[in-house]
């Protein structure tokens, strides 16, 4: 079973201190390709929490059985089957999303976060732990994904939710600035991706050694800057 | 001048040579405004206000005090050059969007005066460019006669932007002219369409490049530059464009033309020697410069932007740390590599 503290350190993990997108800087690939609206990050994000989900408690379970040598192919092919299962489900239900999103669900095979959390949490972990980490480590994904989609979507085109009509017919985009806005064409190109995503963890680590301040202790470290694609 | 040892005291305050540069642009800004008309003038005002009203903000924010910062100057030098390389009836927005985000993110978010890797302008055209590609390209064509008040009314939003609004420079013309005709037009043919072009370059534009040659060539006899830069960025036009134009003078412009158009004799003088995102080296300098003349040449010739000086500019300001390093000058008394 899983204790309150254990719990809660998972989901503080997952959604804040080590959150895939603005302090392990995992998975840029996909961030900067699928953000320009808020709509196709959340879309992205709840398929990258199933894929997690599913993934991690397959190999939590499984985790004895896996010879350590060949345990990286091992987790690629549950991982790799995982994602065709994603991939049909967006197909068959949320075709015109899935045309959208493209190959980036396919992809998220190759995406370091699923990887990264089956290596090293799923597999040292017991099922319900791991479930668990894959959930808060999408759900920070989610939220971080979601936040940076939806400003380069108002910057870019003044609009919030664009394209939310792929998943719940009945809904339509708010137009939030005035039709004559002109768009700021740079916010949906890949450098307004990097420079908003810099100003999200520039704002990540000023909130941190704010609390840090307030706690009397070391700021922790600066992120590292290198991801891995 | 900022160089490796040996200094020499000189009275050279940050404000002081900022306010020199700002005379210096001062011959061109007149053949500009004598060109397309006072426009040019409110332009720089709006981006000068846009420029310090960003700065003290962003002072404001981190603490530091407002009043040393904002009388240096260099906020007002990058609010001209962004004015001077936008179009000049450009909305008043555009320019206000441009000048925060060279004030904002490439000056103040790098660490302010002095910190900042790439030139702030140039970043500024390259983010409007790349976000509004259809209004950084509209010029107004020569000749055009507005009044004061017509010219405030379309900057500000408040008058239609009518189709003599939207031209292309000449530098632009030229390359769309040479593209559409596929090779059956020659440069010869082109030139002598005498709405668009004068004698060597654009029509009046080749007087708005001579004022800014005459203020560069002040700047360097001042001393706020040396020849380094200017000299290696002419030279590498003149020789790429040269010697394309001497393999076929049918499809390429001549040098003369290259360097009175677009930005060249600006960004030779005012814009490539910029002391804290160009080199320090003297042989550093050289490269520099030649490499920022070699890739605007490339980029106005070969690509899709109708001129390449701001691209050309930041690449190099990329590369600039690095040739840095690889051309210390030997110490005193010692051997070169020792």
């Amino acid at each position: 079973m899983i204790t309150r503290d254990e719990f809660k350190t998972i989901a503080g993990n997952g959604i804040w201190k080590q959150n895939t997108s603005i302090a392990q800087i995992l998975g840029l690939c996909p961030l900067l390709a699928v953000t320009t609206n808020a709509v196709n990050g959340i879309m992205l994000s709840l398929a990258t929490i199933l894929v997690m989900a599913l993934s991690n408690v397959a190999v939590a379970a499984l985790r004895n059985l896996i010879p350590h040598e060949i345990r990286i192919p091992v987790f690629i092919l549950i991982v790799a089957a995982l994602v065709t299962v994603v991939d049909l489900l967006f197909n068959a239900n949320l075709h015109e999303l899935y045309l959208v999103l493209g190959i980036f669900i396919p992809l998220i095979v190759t995406n370091c976060i699923v990887l990264a959390r089956v290596e090293a949490f799923a597999a040292k972990n017991p099922p319900l732990q791991s479930t668990l980490d894959g959930i808060f480590m999408g759900v920070g994904m989610l939220w971080t994904l979601a936040l940076l989609g939806g400003m380069r979507e108002l910057l870019g085109s003044g609009t919030l939710f664009g394209g939310i009509d792929m998943v719940f017919p009945n809904l339509q985009p708010i137009q939030l600035l005035p039709e004559s806005y002109p768009g700021f064409l740079l916010a949906l190109l890949p450098p307004g991706a990097f420079i908003l995503l810099g100003c999200m963890i520039a704002w990540k680590n000023w909130m941190d050694a704010r609390a840090a301040a307030r706690a009397q202790t070391k700021p922790p470290a600066p992120v590292a800057t290198a991801g891995c694609h | 001048m900022f160089a490796p040892a040996p200094f020499l005291l000189k009275d050279a305050s940050v404000s002081r040579v900022m306010t020199q540069v700002c005379l210096a642009l001062v011959p061109g800004i007149a053949a500009y405004a004598w060109l397309v008309g006072p426009a040019i003038l409110v332009q720089l005002v709006i981006a000068s206000l846009a420029a310090l009203l960003a700065e003290a903000a962003m002072l404001r924010v981190q603490g530091k005090p407002l009043g040393m910062f904002l009388a240096d100057g260099s906020a007002v030098v990058t609010a001209w050059l962004i004015a001077l390389t936008f179009p000049p009836l450009a909305p008043w927005w555009l320019v206000v969007t441009g000048t925060v985000f060279a004030i904002v993110i490439a000056k103040q978010l790098y660490g302010g005066l002095g910190q900042n890797p790439f030139n702030p302008a140039m970043v500024a055209f390259a983010v409007c460019i790349v976000a509004f590609p259809a209004l950084m390209s509209q010029w107004p064509s020569v000749g055009l006669q507005l009044s004061l008040a017509d010219q405030i009314n379309v900057i500000l939003g408040l008058a239609p932007r009518v189709d003599a609004l939207a031209g292309a420079t000449p530098l632009d013309a030229m390359k769309t002219a040479l593209k559409l005709a596929d090779g059956s037009v020659s440069v010869t043919q082109l030139l002598a369409n005498q709405d668009i072009y004068g004698n060597f370059a654009g029509r009046g534009w080749e007087w708005v490049a001579a004022g800014y040659l005459l203020g560069g060539l002040w700047m360097w006899q001042r001393k706020l530059i040396t020849w380094h830069v200017p000299t290696a960025f002419i030279g590498a036009l003149v020789v790429v464009a040269g010697g394309l134009w001497l393999y076929n003078p049918a499809q390429f412009a001549n040098p003369l033309f290259h360097l009175l158009s677009g930005g060249s004799m600006l960004g030779a003088f005012f814009i490539a020697t910029d002391p804290v995102s160009g080199c320090t080296t003297p042989r550093g300098k050289l490269i520099f410069g030649a490499g920022a003349g070699l890739l605007a040449y490339i980029i106005r010739v070969f690509g899709g932007y109708p001129d390449g000086v701001a691209f050309a500019v930041l690449l190099m300001n990329l590369c600039a740390p690095v040739i840095d390093l690889l051309t210390q000058p030997p110490i005193f008394g010692m051997k070169d590599k020792a």
